[in-house]
């Protein structure tokens, strides 16, 4: 059981502050100066949580964050599944983001479908010295001669390919004209542009409005007909099958989702965008500018959801439905009234066996704020999160709903800060990514990785939610974290004597 | 609605569900603009013809699913090897996320590594700030003994020179002027991942050995009877390491492990994070110029160490990843060839077992063709046990592969009847295997994790061996050095092979027969 429970509201501020004061020893004074604004007591009625946000790392301290290139080919257009992404540059890059977003999508890889394949042009030092664009030329022929089902191609460019004054724009435009006016989409995503990965994502969605939308052709507006339904669900990346298990619960209550940014998504679903009634927005952080953009050009509303947990699913639910008329309003209370036999049964089961148990997060884009709901709905409470690459509209949208008074918060936090959070505080279970899974696990903390769903999933929508809270449970009453230390030494219990 | 509290159903069986795969099918007829299905089945076939394979083989510029990775991976791993070390990768901080990525998901243990984090700025007036002040937070939060700087491609490019970095580091007090930091220059756009491993150990090797950056005197080398042993690059370095240091010790040999990583990638769960753990003493580090010789597991992953080495006095002896009877008797003959020291009873006893477990076994695998992909010294040394089993390792395939690899490679060819339809790829990648899969087929494949795909297209069963192996659990673990470790390897195949022959035989009805219960 977390300190948490058996402290008031006062008691845990003051202590997070001390932890917060001693983390900041460890560092130089510069350096200790530029740490101490990301790192924050939460206090209620606040408009955002008191800390910087989407500045640079510090070197040196174990930053948790990816790059640019994460950002856009990682995140964005990865998982387009009928384009085929080049990691524009060395080796590297591709191959340590291949395959490992679980971006699930249905297709016959290799054929029609690109998702699960890495694509690069594999710079040698040859082509750093006299420049990669004959290179991607050909890159590109040798793509279309072998795959000739692919429905376009982006570049997205690795480090080098900015220093070294490529000029890829230009190759695209000339093999995009070469290939009868096939989409092929530069994207200057190089991996120092920016603080972290939401740079990418910014540049990805222009790549998308610049060389998608600004290039849609008569022939693809005729491909699309319109219903009065139409929504289109942006920034799911269908991890674990995530946008699948909110994508039934939209047709369920009447809606027709005519795309999906990006998980399982296509070219066309992207082309056809323009035409939705509304965009629903999952992961604003990496997917708000196409969002706003469409807002400006075509005038389509968009709305953010939270497709985690069943308070927040319905709320949204309803929140959507609200741009619709009464059928799609009725529609919403139709889904929520069929899914609740089955919310029940899993609150029922495994709200016992979370009750009152703590969580520490330190996640990317929406989940630090998004996830907080489902873990109430199992009784559970989130005493510490923060953002790898928020910016203060983040925390803002943190502050205002998601979290409580007190809660420590912690922006683009260095290795060292989070373990000794972590050590300090105890929480009964940390939400993380990959390389911290390992780090708790050692210090006897249960952990879930929250960017891969620990290899499960899906997380959204109800059926998401049963599994959230199997895996909740299965992570904290583990056996196993009953064993970490040798019985032999264990601290022997005073034993009660009877009294005489 | 398929989903139930009581038996809670995943990815895995949740989409199966007709909900879903109605929902799913809906989606690609109204809104994905996909191919006619037999469009999309005529191109399928076509990829698996000969002409697509010419086609295939005539890339000259891309390359796909290729099985190598780039330099400051392998210099990371080389660097945690030591007492205390900090891996240090100066340039963009996305690279360092992804090399810690990839190593836990091999290893699902933690990996510590800081970046410089360069952006744009540092771009254009260079890193050395990043330096300055990356150093000093490095050596204040992580409290490290050595600090081992790589580099980036992104440093490389705009030519931040470490050495000068270092020093002006040190000048302006970030760390203290005697405290070690060695440093590789590792472009990604040059070599791979065991480029990088070789350019970190010899950078660490020659500070220790050459007066630390000109500011103490070179070390004298003093010969002693001490053997230096170098692992290499190994997806399995932790179940290898200790299986070496076994056989050290029962022959009696005096040894230094370089770069010994098999601890803090194999650290218990106690309540502790240790950030640190075991590895080589900077003392044995520095010691290390007075052995007598020094042996290298993988000569592909060595070459610049080796000869740093060699130009110090030392006798230098590489071999291409040792595996089985022959290669496993060439390492131990050879040690002890340099050290004079018998090789014992308890060795011998290993090898007569691995003999005969081979000996039990070879029915099976005697005649099987095998295609192998991954590192160069991998690929070697596991053609050469099938080569002892009477198996042909038909597709031998290595990105990373060069020229001198191909002619070694040719040359194990020439040596053996069973090698007589057996070729050699050097720099092709998981997409060509694909075309050879098709047009040439073979009856297993050896590779790592990403070889599942090409287990799915072309049907040709995965032994899982190689690096990186992240949807396979603990089997770094276990050694493929030694006489023990090569009854490990024979192990992983024979289980395969078993599978294979039920699978094929389990149709009740149908194929009764075949489906021994006696193999």
């Amino acid at each position: 059981m977390s300190l948490a429970s058996t402290q008031s509201v006062a008691e845990i501020k003051a202590r997070n502050k001390e932890l917060i004061n001693e983390v900041l020893k460890v560092y130089p004074e510069k350096t200790a100066k530029r740490r101490a604004k990301h790192l924050s007591v939460h206090e209620a009625g606040k408009s955002d949580c008191g800390v910087k946000s989407n500045l640079k790392s510090i070197p040196g301290v174990m930053t948790i964050r990816g790059c640019a290139y994460a950002g856009s080919k990682g995140v964005v257009w990865g998982p387009i599944k009928d384009m085929i992404h080049i990691s524009h540059g060395p080796v590297g890059c591709g191959q340590y983001s291949w395959g490992s977003r679980r971006n699930y999508y249905v297709g016959t890889t290799g054929i029609d479908a690109f998702g699960t394949m890495q694509f690069t042009s594999d710079f040698q030092e040859k082509d750093i010295v006299f420049g990669g664009d004959k290179k991607l030329a050909q890159v590109i022929d040798e793509i279309q001669g072998l795959f000739p089902l692919n429905h376009g191609i982006t570049i997205q460019s690795e480090c080098p390919v900015g220093l070294i004054g490529d000029d890829i724009e230009a190759v695209s435009r000339a093999k995009s004209k070469e290939y009868d006016g096939k989409t092929i989409v530069p994207v200057r995503c190089e991996g120092f542009r920016g603080v972290s990965q939401s740079l990418g994502h910014h540049i990805a969605n222009d790549a998308v409005r610049d060389w998608i939308f600004d290039k849609l052709t008569p022939e693809t507006e005729r491909r699309f007909e319109s219903t009065p339904y139409d929504v289109a669900i942006i920034g799911d990346y269908n991890i674990g099958g995530d946008a699948w298990s909110s994508r039934i619960l939209l047709e369920e209550m009447g809606l027709r989702v005519i795309a999906q940014w990006s998980g399982d998504g296509s070219l066309a679903e992207l082309e056809a965008t323009p035409k939705a009634k509304l965009n629903i927005l999952h992961c604003y952080r990496s997917m708000n500018y196409i969002s706003r953009h469409m807002e400006e050009k075509f005038g389509i509303p968009w709305c953010e959801y939270n497709f985690f947990g069943p308070s927040k699913i319905a709320e949204s639910l309803r929140k959507i439905a609200s741009f619709f008329d009464d059928k799609i309003r009725e529609g919403a209370e139709r889904v929520i009234a069929k899914y609740q036999p089955l919310v029940d049964a899993v609150i029922a089961k495994y709200r016992p066996r979370l009750e009152g148990k703590s969580v520490m997060l330190f996640v990317g884009g929406l989940r630090p704020r998004h996830v907080i709901g489902a873990y109430e709905d199992l009784g559970m409470e989130v005493i510490g999160t923060g953002y790898e690459f928020g910016h203060n509209d983040d925390y803002q949208r943190t502050a205002q709903h998601y979290v409580k008074d007190g809660t420590l918060i912690y922006d683009d936090v260095t290795g060292y800060e989070f373990e000794r959070f972590v050590e300090k505080i105890q929480p009964d279970l940390v939400g993380s990514g990959i390389k911290e899974k390992y780090v708790f696990q050692k210090m006897g903390v249960p952990f879930r990785q929250m960017h891969s769903w620990d290899y499960s999933g899906p997380y959204h929508g109800y059926d998401g939610f049963a599994i959230f809270a199997r895996d909740m449970d299965m992570a904290i009453n583990s056996p196993i974290w009953k064993k970490t230390r040798p019985p032999w030494k264990e601290v022997p219990r005073p034993s009660l004597m009877a009294a005489e | 609605m398929t989903q139930n509290a009581e038996n809670v159903l995943d990815h895995l069986e949740l989409f199966r569900g007709p909900e879903y795969q109605q929902m799913l099918a809906n989606k690609r007829a109204l809104f994905e603009n996909a191919h006619d299905p037999a469009e999309v089945e005529r191109i399928r076939e076509w990829a698996k013809t000969p002409e697509y394979r010419e086609k295939n083989f005539a890339r000259e510029e891309l390359t796909i699913n290729p099985a190598k990775a780039c330099q400051p991976l392998g210099a990371v791993f080389a660097s945690v090897g030591f007492e205390g070390t900090l891996p240090f990768v100066h340039g963009s901080q996305g690279c360092v996320a992804y090399y810690r990525s990839h190593l836990s998901r091999h290893f699902k243990e933690p990996t510590s590594c800081v970046s410089s984090s360069m952006t744009e700025d540092a771009a254009v007036f260079g890193g050395l700030n990043n330096m300055v002040d990356g150093l000093a937070n490095s050596y204040n939060m992580y409290k490290p003994k050595m600090i081992a700087v790589s580099t980036t491609c992104m440093a490389e490019v705009i030519g931040d020179d470490l050495n000068a970095f270092i020093k002006t580091s040190k000048e302006k007090g970030s760390v203290p002027a005697e405290f070690d930091v060695p440093f590789a220059h590792t472009p990604a756009f040059v070599g791979s991942h065991v480029t990088g491993y070789d350019n970190a150990l010899k950078g660490i090797l020659e500070h220790f050995w050459d007066g630390k950056a000109g500011s103490e005197p070179k070390l004298e080398r003093k010969p002693n009877e001490r053997i230096n042993f170098i692992g290499g690059f190994d997806g399995y370095t932790v179940g290898n390491i200790r299986e070496i240091k076994r056989i050290f010790e029962v022959m009696g040999v005096d040894y230094t492990i370089l770069a010994d990583n098999s601890d803090v990638f194999d650290t218990p769960t106690e309540g502790e994070f240790r950030m640190y753990d075991g590895g080589t003493t900077l003392a044995d580090a520095a010691n290390a110029i007075h052995a007598k010789a020094t042996i290298s597991m993988q000569q592909y992953c060595t070459e610049k160490t080796l000869s740093f080495i060699e130009s110090h006095g030392q006798k230098v002896v590489s071999f291409n990843h040792p595996v089985g009877v022959s290669a496993t008797d060439d390492f131990l003959m050879t040690l002890s060839h340099i050290t004079g020291k018998a090789i014992p009873k308890i060795l011998e006893q290993e090898r007569g077992r691995l003999v005969d477990a081979m000996a039990d076994s070879s029915a099976h695998i005697h005649g099987k063709r095998f295609a192998i992909y991954g590192d160069p010294d991998l690929c070697y040394g596991l053609a050469a046990f099938l080569l002892e089993l009477g198996a042909e390792p038909t597709h031998v395939l290595s990105t990373n592969g060069n020229k001198a690899w191909e002619e070694k490679m040719q040359a194990l060819f020439a040596s053996s009847q069973y090698a007589k339809d057996c070729h050699v790829y050097p720099g092709k990648d998981l997409w060509h295997m694909r075309s050879l899969l098709f047009t040439e087929p073979v009856d297993l494949l050896i590779g790592n994790t990403y070889g599942k795909y090409l287990e799915r297209d072309t049907g040709t069963p995965l032994i899982r061996i190689g690096f990186p192996v992240f949807d396979r659990h603990h089997h770094h673990r276990y050694p493929v050095w030694g006489y023990q470790g090569g009854l490990n390897v024979l192990v992983k195949i024979l289980d395969k092979i078993f599978e294979e022959i039920d699978k094929k035989s389990n149709v009740v009805g149908k194929t009764d027969y075949s489906f021994d219960i006696i193999r």
